[in-house]
Formats: structure tokens, C-alpha cells, sequence
């Protein structure tokens, strides 16, 4: 366990969560991949703060998870709302901004 | 042991991973959401960081999954019984992923400096209160506020009814009682 295999991993998550983010196309789904990619970011704070030694990384990880939360409430707050005026939260019936 | 235990919670959280984006049942995903979060807890636990683990399982396996659970049961439409969620081009976000992962790891491969081991002494939780309260105080409440505005904001979000919208009836969702279940289980079973 060296510190880049934990980048590689984390950059390997983070990729996964690109990918679902770009092929769903369900609301909720796309939430899920958020949370996915922030997790990998957490990641690597958490082995910088190791590795490197220093109490920032983890601080860095506790402010980021808050913020996931405050995204995750926000987020699912929007998918309700679009529920609610479509009956349906796939994401590619809300065009309206494209024209 | 240290190097198995690390490679097994990589396996498992990437595996899980995959699952979450690649199942087609959308509780599924979720749950698999649910292993990827409880491995990196372990991860977490690996680096030395005990009290950021045991914040990710209180906060994320216990809190945004359930959360995420209760929205997608509340988005589910009511003419099927599994929640699918449509991949569309998957060769696409193929490409794009497998090269953002092929650029970031030449990048950390690349750099110097990168190979050390663990160090022994890890940060303890008193070292991670005493940074959060004192040296970084002022971005913690700044933090708060911003939860708190962003709850007040979901809550308003999500109350917001539309005008012009047809509102369904609650009598319509809670009349599943066992005479209408016939016409009940017609209507929601389409070929």
C-alpha cells in the first residue's frame, strides 16, 4: 500500500462514476454517480493526509463530506420537484434550457 | 496482510462500483452505492483516518442511502414494479472514462515522490477536533450555515407546488385495498 496505488484506485473509482454519469440517464442514477465520484475525491484526501503526514487531508475529507450532504439534499429536493411537474425523472425530457 | 487487506477493500469497492453504474434496477444501485461507501469506511479505517470512517458510516451508509432509497421509491412510476434506469451509448462514457483513468494514472505514474510508504504515526481524532476547532473554526461555521441554507432550500424546493399542474388526488395512491386489487394490478402490469 503505497501512496499511488491509493491515487490509482481512487482516480479508477472516479473514473466509474464518469462513466455512469455520461451512459444514465435516470436522475437518481445520476446522483448516485455524483456521490461515487466525491467518495473517490475523499479518498484521496484521506491518503495525502496519511502519506504526507498532517492533520489537513482529513479536515479537507470532513468539510467535503458535509458538502456532499448539502449537494445530496439540494439534489434530491430537484428530482422531486421534477417528479412532481413530468410524473418522470428521466433526464433527457428536461430540455427546456436547450432551446 | 496489510497489502491483501488493501487489495481485497480495492476489489470490493470496485467491483461494487461497477455494480452501481452497470445494475439495471435502480434499489440495486443504490445498495451497491451502499458496499462501495462501507468499503472506503474501511479504507478509511486502513489509513489511520478512524474517526472520518466512522463519519462515513453514521453520514453516508446511514443517512444519503437511506435517503437515496426513500427518493427513488418516491420517483418510481406507478405502471411497473422495477425501477429501470436506461444506459444510453455506453461505448462513449467508455471512452471518456477509460481515457480521464489512462491520462490521471500516466500522471501519478509520472511523478516523483509518489512511492513512499505509510508513515507510522497516524492523526489521531483529538488532532482532527483540535484543527476543526481552533485553526479552521471560522470555515467550520461557514459550513454550517451552508447546511443549514441547504436544507431551508430543499425543503423549499420541494414544496413548491405548480399551479398550472394537475394535482393527483391522494385518495387515487392509498385506495390499494384487496377489492380493487384486480383492477389495480390491470392498470399497472402493461404488456
Amino acid at each position: 500500500m503505497t501512496l499511488s496505488t491509493c491515487l490509482l484506485l481512487a482516480t479508477a473509482l472516479f473514473a466509474v462514476g464518469i462513466y455512469g454519469l455520461l451512459t444514465r440517464r435516470q436522475a437518481m442514477a445520476v446522483l448516485l454517480c455524483i456521490e461515487l465520484m466525491a467518495n473517490a475525491a475523499n479518498l484521496c484526501f484521506v491518503a495525502f493526509s496519511r502519506f504526507r503526514g498532517g492533520v489537513t487531508g482529513q479536515v479537507f475529507a470532513a468539510f467535503s463530506i458535509a458538502l456532499t450532504v448539502a449537494e445530496v439534499a439540494v439534489g434530491l429536493a430537484i428530482v422531486i420537484l421534477l417528479y412532481r411537474s413530468r410524473g418522470d425523472t428521466r433526464l433527457d425530457l428536461a430540455s427546456e434550457m436547450k432551446e | 496482510m496489510e497489502t491483501v487487506g488493501f487489495a481485497f477493500a480495492a476489489a470490493c469497492a470496485l467491483l461494487s462500483a461497477i455494480f452501481v453504474v452497470r445494475s439495471s434496477n435502480l434499489i440495486h444501485a443504490v445498495l451497491w452505492l451502499g458496499v462501495t461507501l462501507l468499503t472506503t469506511a474501511g479504507l478509511y479505517a486502513m489509513l489511520g483516518a478512524s474517526f472520518l470512517a466512522g463519519v462515513q458510516v453514521l453520514v453516508y451508509v446511514g443517512g444519503v442511502i437511506t435517503l437515496m432509497i426513500f427518493g427513488v421509491m418516491i420517483t418510481r412510476r406507478h405502471d411497473g414494479l422495477v425501477v429501470q434506469a436506461d444506459s444510453g451509448n455506453p461505448a462513449r462514457g467508455m471512452f471518456v472514462a477509460g481515457a480521464f483513468f489512462g491520462i490521471v494514472a500516466a500522471a501519478i505514474r509520472l511523478t516523483d515522490g509518489l512511492d513512499v510508504a505509510i508513515t507510522p504515526d497516524a492523526v489521531s481524532p483529538a488532532d482532527l477536533g483540535r484543527a476543526l476547532f481552533r485553526e479552521q473554526v471560522l470555515a467550520f461555521e461557514v459550513l454550517s450555515l451552508l447546511l443549514l441554507g441547504a436544507i431551508v432550500g430543499a425543503i423549499v424546493i420541494a414544496r413548491r407546488r405548480d399551479p398550472g399542474a394537475p394535482r393527483r388526488e391522494p385518495l387515487e395512491m392509498s385506495a390499494r385495498t384487496p377489492e380493487r386489487a384486480p383492477e389495480i394490478v390491470a392498470s399497472e402490469v402493461r404488456p
